[in-house]
C-alpha cells in the first residue's frame, strides 16, 4: 500500500498551500526588493570585501558541525526515552524538551560569565549544540514510540547483532524524523544571531546585524541575508533528496506496535549522564550564573511583580496565537508533502522553510514592508506579530504535520470518502484525527520556541507592550544580569508548560519497512 | 454543507486564537492599536532602564502622556526608514549620531527650531538643525588594571600598531562609535595615515568583538589588555559590579582622535512638524534638569553649557572634537570601506 498517490492534488488543497508558501515567502520578496534597490555593483562589491568569503565558510562549517553534533547526542537520547526502562522518564522527557526555551544569547552570556575565555568556533558550537538539540532528540523519541522492535528482534533471530539489527529494523523507521530534524537545527543556527555574537565568531548574521548597526545599510544586510537564503535552499533541497529516497521505502502499518523495553543495567549511569547533559549545560548553568549575579548585585533594580505578570501573560497569548497561525500555514503544505509529489510540491515545501534560515530582524522589517502595504489598519499590533510568530516557525511545523499525516493509511481516507464524505470533511473525520499528536506537538514547538522570539519581536510589538524575551533584553542590554533573573526564570517555568506538553505528544500509527517485511 | 460547516469550525478556531492575541495588548492595559491617539508616540534607541525614568518624570513635570518603543538604535532606524512617512513615531531618540543623519538624509525628520538648536554649541549637534545633540560620550582606552598602570598604558591610539600590543586589543569594528573614531581619524591625520593606521591595527592581532560592552568585559576579565569603548559602559558595569570589582580602569585620551566625543541625540519626525508635544519633549531633553539627570544617572557629559561633567572626567573642551559631522554618512561609508578592505568588517 503505497503512502502517497500518483494523482494531482486537489486543487482547493494546492490553491491553500500555494496562499501560505506565499505568505512565507514575504521575507523572500522583500529581500529582492532590497537587493533591486542596491544593483548589481553593490553585489559585485560585496564579494570583493576580503570578509566575505571567511563569513560564508565560517557559517557553513558552523551549522553543519552543529547539526552532527545534535544527531549525535540527539538520537541516543531518544532512545533512552522511548526504548529503555528508565526511572523518573516524565521527567527526564520534560527536561529535555526544556533547552529550546532558552534563548541562545543567554545561553551564550551563562557560559561566558562562569568562563570569560571561552570563544570563537568552539564556543558557538558547544551553546547552539546544547540549544538546539531537543529539535532532534523530540520527533525521533516519538517516532521511536510510535515504531515497532518487531523488524530488530527478525534481525536478531536471523544472527545479527543488536547494533546490526537497529541498523536494519529501527534506523529505517526513524530515518525521517531523524533527517527532519536535522534540517530544523541545520537552519536554526544558520539563522542564530546571539549564540555566536557573544563569543566574537563572525558569521553571516552577525555581518548582518552590523550593517545594520553602523552601516544603516539595509541593501548591503539585504544581499548577506540573501547568501544565508540560497545557503537554506541547498540544505532543505539535501534534505529532501535523503528523505526522498527513505520516504519511498515504506508503507504505513496501523495496529499496537510491538515494543521491547531495554534493560538498561551497568548501563544506566552513563545514560542519565547523556540525558542531563543538554538541559544541565543549557538551563541550568545559565540560570545559576543569574542567579549569583542577582545575588551579587550591589544596585538591584525595583523588581516589579506586576509587570513580570504581564510579560508572562503577554508572551503566553502571543505565542499561542503565533502557534495557531503557523499550524494554519503548515497544514496545507504538510498535507500536500505527505500526500502527493512532483516539482511544484516541492518548491512550495522548500519555500515553506526559508523564513526559518534568516535572522529575525529579517523577517521582521519585511513583515513592517508587508504590513504597511497590506493591512495598515493592522500594524503594530498584536496580530501582526503573532502572525510573524507564524511565518517565523511554520517551518518547525511543516514536518510534524507531513509525517503525521503521512503515518495516517490512505485506505481509511478512501472508506470514508465512499462513505459519501467530501474531502475536508472526510480530512476533519478522519486523518486530523488520527494525525492529531502530531499536529499538536507541531504547534507546541512553535509555542515554545516563540517565546524566546526577540528580533522580530522589537519590531512589531504594539508600542509599550512586552513580552518575557522583551524584557530579558532590556535588563541584559545594561547588563543588569541580576535584574534579568527573575524574567528569565520564569520564561523556562512558562516554557516549561508546552514543554512537558510536547513530551507527552506521540506521534501516530508506525512505520514498517516493506523492504524488510 | 457539510463542508462548509468544517470549514467554519476551522476559521472559527483561527478567529479566536487571534482574538486572544489581540487580548494580550489589552491585558497589559495598552490598545490594540498602534497608541493612544493623542499621546505622544517616542521610538526610543536607548535603553528602558537608562532613559526610562526622565521619560516617566516628563509626562509628571509636563502632564504629557507618551508611549514609548524600545528597541536597538539600528533597529529603530531601520524600522523608520521602512515606515517612512507612514511612522506613528513623532520623537526618535537616538543612541547616535549616524542613525540621525540616516533617517534625516531620508528626508523623514523636520527641523528643530533655532532658538532651540542653538542651545547645542557646534560640533555637538547637526550642522542643518535637523536633529539635536542630547548627551556627549567620549572614546576611551580601557585597559586590565592588573597588568598596566595609568603611567604604563599609551595616551594615544598611534601607540597601539607597535608589536608590544599585538593579540592584545580589542574593539569592535561593526560599532558605530567606533567608526566615528576612525571617521575622525581621517579627518584630522589626513587619508594615507588614516588607512596606514587601520591597516596596521588589522596587521596587529586585534580582538574583534560584537559591541563596547563586550570589549569592556574582555578587559574585566583579564583576556584582552585594552580596549577602545565608549567612557559610560565603565559606569554601567560599575553600578552593577561595584567600582572595587572594577579591574577594568579608564584611560581618556585628550588631544587625541581616539579620544573624541560622540552624541546621542533627538529628532522630531515630518509627521509631527507642528506637534506641540513633540517639540516639548525634545525642548525637555536639553532642559537643565534632564541635562543633570544624565550626569546623574548615565554619566555622560551634558551637551547644554553650564552645567558641570560627571565628577573624575576631563573637561569636554580638552577632548578633541573637530568640526566633524558626525552625521555625515557619505563619510561614514568611506570609513568603512577604508575598514572592509583592511578585513575588519
Amino acid at each position: 500500500m503505497s503512502r502517497t498517490r500518483a494523482v494531482r492534488p486537489p486543487r482547493a488543497l494546492l490553491a491553500a498551500a500555494v496562499v501560505a508558501c506565499a505568505l512565507a515567502a514575504i521575507p523572500l520578496v522583500y529581500l529582492l526588493v532590497r537587493v533591486g534597490t542596491a544593483g548589481l555593483e553593490d553585489v559585485v562589491a560585496v564579494f570583493e570585501r576580503p570578509r566575505v568569503p571567511v563569513l560564508i565558510g565560517n557559517t557553513v562549517l558552523l551549522a553543519a558541525s552543529v547539526t552532527l553534533t545534535t544527531v549525535a547526542i540527539g538520537v541516543p537520547s531518544a532512545f533512552l526515552l522511548a526504548r529503555a526502562r528508565l526511572r523518573g522518564r516524565a521527567v527526564w522527557t520534560v527536561l529535555a524538551a526544556l533547552p529550546l526555551a532558552v534563548p541562545s544569547y543567554l545561553a551564550a552570556y551563562g557560559w561566558l560569565a562562569a568562563l570569560p575565555w571561552m570563544q570563537g568556533f568552539w564556543a558557538a558550537w558547544f551553546v547552539l549544540s546544547l540549544v538546539a538539540v531537543p529539535y532532534v532528540t523530540l520527533p525521533v523519541a516519538a517516532a521511536l514510540r510510535a515504531g515497532t522492535t518487531g523488524l530488530d528482534d527478525v534481525a536478531r533471530t536471523l544472527g545479527r547483532g543488536p547494533l546490526a539489527a537497529f541498523r536494519l529494523g529501527t534506523w529505517p523507521q526513524i530515518r525521517p524524523a531523524v533527517l527532519a530534524g536535522a534540517l530544523l537545527v541545520c537552519l536554526y543556527t544558520l539563522s542564530d544571531f546571539g549564540g555566536v555574537a557573544l563569543f566574537r565568531y563572525q558569521v553571516l548574521t552577525t555581518a548582518i546585524q552590523q550593517a545594520y548597526g553602523a552601516s544603516f545599510n539595509r541593501d548591503y544586510a539585504a544581499i548577506l541575508a540573501s547568501l544565508l537564503v540560497l545557503l537554506a535552499v541547498a540544505v532543505v533541497i539535501a534534505e529532501q533528496f535523503a528523505r526522498g529516497r527513505a520516504a519511498r521505502q515504506f508503507g504505513a502499518v496501523t495496529g499496537p506496535a510491538r515494543q521491547r523495553r531495554v534493560r538498561l543495567g551497568r548501563w544506566s549511569a552513563p545514560a542519565v549522564a547523556l540525558l542531563a547533559v543538554p538541559p544541565g549545560l543549557a538551563v541550568v548553568v545559565p540560570v545559576m550564573v543569574l542567579m549569583v549575579r542577582l545575588f551579587e548585585a550591589q544596585t538591584l533594580r525595583e523588581f516589579d511583580p506586576a509587570e513580570l505578570a504581564a510579560a508572562a501573560g503577554n508572551t503566553v497569548l502571543l505565542s499561542a496565537g503565533g502557534a495557531v497561525v503557523a499550524v494554519a500555514l503548515a497544514l496545507p503544505i504538510g498535507i500536500l508533502a505527505a500526500r502527493y509529489r512532483g516539482r511544484i510540491i516541492r518548491a512550495i515545501e522548500t519555500t515553506g522553510y526559508l523564513a526559518l534560515g534568516l535572522p529575525g530582524i529579517v523577517v521582521g522589517l519585511s513583515l513592517v514592508f508587508f504590513s504597511l502595504a497590506a493591512v495598515p489598519a493592522l500594524y503594530q499590533t498584536a496580530f501582526v506579530l503573532a502572525f510573524a510568530y507564524g511565518v517565523l516557525f511554520m517551518p518547525k511545523a511543516i514536518g510534524g504535520i507531513r509525517s503525521a499525516t503521512a503515518q495516517v493509511p490512505t485506505s481509511l481516507e478512501d472508506v470514508s470518502r465512499t462513505l459519501g464524505n467530501g474531502r475536508l470533511r472526510t480530512w476533519w473525520l478522519v486523518t486530523a484525527r488520527l494525525a492529531r499528536p502530531g499536529i499538536a506537538a507541531a504547534a507546541l514547538l512553535v509555542a515554545v520556541t516563540a517565546m524566546k522570539e526577540l528580533p522580530a519581536t522589537l519590531l512589531l510589538r504594539p508600542t509599550g507592550t512586552d513580552t518575557l524575551a522583551t524584557e530579558l533584553w532590556s535588563r541584559t542590554d545594561v547588563s543588569a544580569y541580576g535584574a534579568a533573573a527573575p524574567y528569565a526564570v520564569t520564561l523556562l517555568l512558562v516554557a516549561a508548560v508546552p514543554a512537558f506538553l510536547l513530551s507527552r505528544a506521540r506521534a501516530g500509527a508506525g512505520e514498517l519497512d516493506e523492504a524488510v517485511a | 454543507m457539510r463542508l462548509s460547516r468544517t470549514a467554519f469550525a476551522l476559521g472559527a478556531v483561527l478567529a479566536v486564537a487571534l482574538t486572544l492575541t489581540a487580548c494580550a495588548a489589552g491585558e497589559s492595559g495598552e490598545s490594540t492599536s498602534t497608541a493612544d491617539a493623542d499621546a505622544l508616540t517616542i521610538y526610543a534607541g536607548r535603553n528602558e532602564a537608562l532613559v526610562g525614568p526622565l521619560i516617566e518624570q516628563f509626562t509628571e513635570d509636563t502632564g504629557i502622556e507618551v508611549d514609548v518603543r524600545y528597541a536597538t538604535s539600528p533597529e529603530l532606524n531601520a524600522l523608520l526608514l521602512e515606515e517612512g512617512e507612514r511612522t506613528p513615531a513623532e520623537v526618535f531618540l537616538s543612541q547616535d549620531a549616524g542613525a540621525l543623519g540616516s533617517i534625516a538624509n531620508a528626508g523623514l525628520t523636520s527641523p528643530i527650531p533655532a532658538e532651540l538648536a542653538d542651545l547645542i554649541p557646534a560640533g555637538f549637534t547637526s550642522d542643518d538643525d535637523s536633529w539635536i545633540g542630547v548627551t556627549g560620550r567620549a572614546r576611551v582606552i580601557a585597559y586590565d588594571g592588573e597588568h598596566l598602570t595609568s603611567e604604563t598604558v599609551p595616551d594615544n591610539v598611534d601607540a597601539l600598531t607597535a608589536p608590544e600590543w599585538s593579540g592584545r586589543v580589542a574593539f569592535a569594528p561593526g560599532n558605530a562609535s567606533f567608526q566615528s573614531f576612525i571617521t575622525a581619524l581621517r579627518v584630522l591625520e589626513g587619508e594615507d595615515s588614516a588607512a596606514q593606521w587601520v591597516e596596521a591595527i588589522a596587521a596587529n592581532d586585534p580582538i574583534l568583538t560584537d559591541n563596547n560592552l563586550a570589549t569592556l568585559d574582555l578587559v574585566n576579565s583579564g583576556q584582552a589588555d585594552i580596549g577602545l569603548i565608549n567612557h559610560y559602559y565603565w559606569f554601567e558595569r560599575a553600578a552593577e559590579l561595584g567600582e572595587e570589582n572594577m579591574r577594568a580602569k579608564l584611560e581618556f585620551l585628550p588631544g587625541d582622535p581616539g579620544g573624541i566625543v560622540n552624541v546621542s541625540g533627538a529628532a522630531i519626525l515630518k509627521g509631527a512638524a507642528d506637534d506641540a508635544d513633540a517639540l516639548e519633549f525634545v525642548e525637555y531633553l536639553v532642559s537643565e534638569k534632564a541635562q543633570q539627570f544624565f550626569v546623574d544617572e548615565t554619566f555622560e557629559y551634558p551637551l547644554l553649557p553650564g552645567i558641570a561633567a560627571p565628577e573624575g572626567l576631563p573637561a569636554l573642551d580638552s577632548l578633541v572634537n573637530p568640526e566633524l559631522d558626525l552625521a555625515d554618512l557619505e563619510s561614514l561609508e568611506q570609513t568603512q570601506q577604508l575598514l572592509a578592505d583592511a578585513g575588519l568588517l
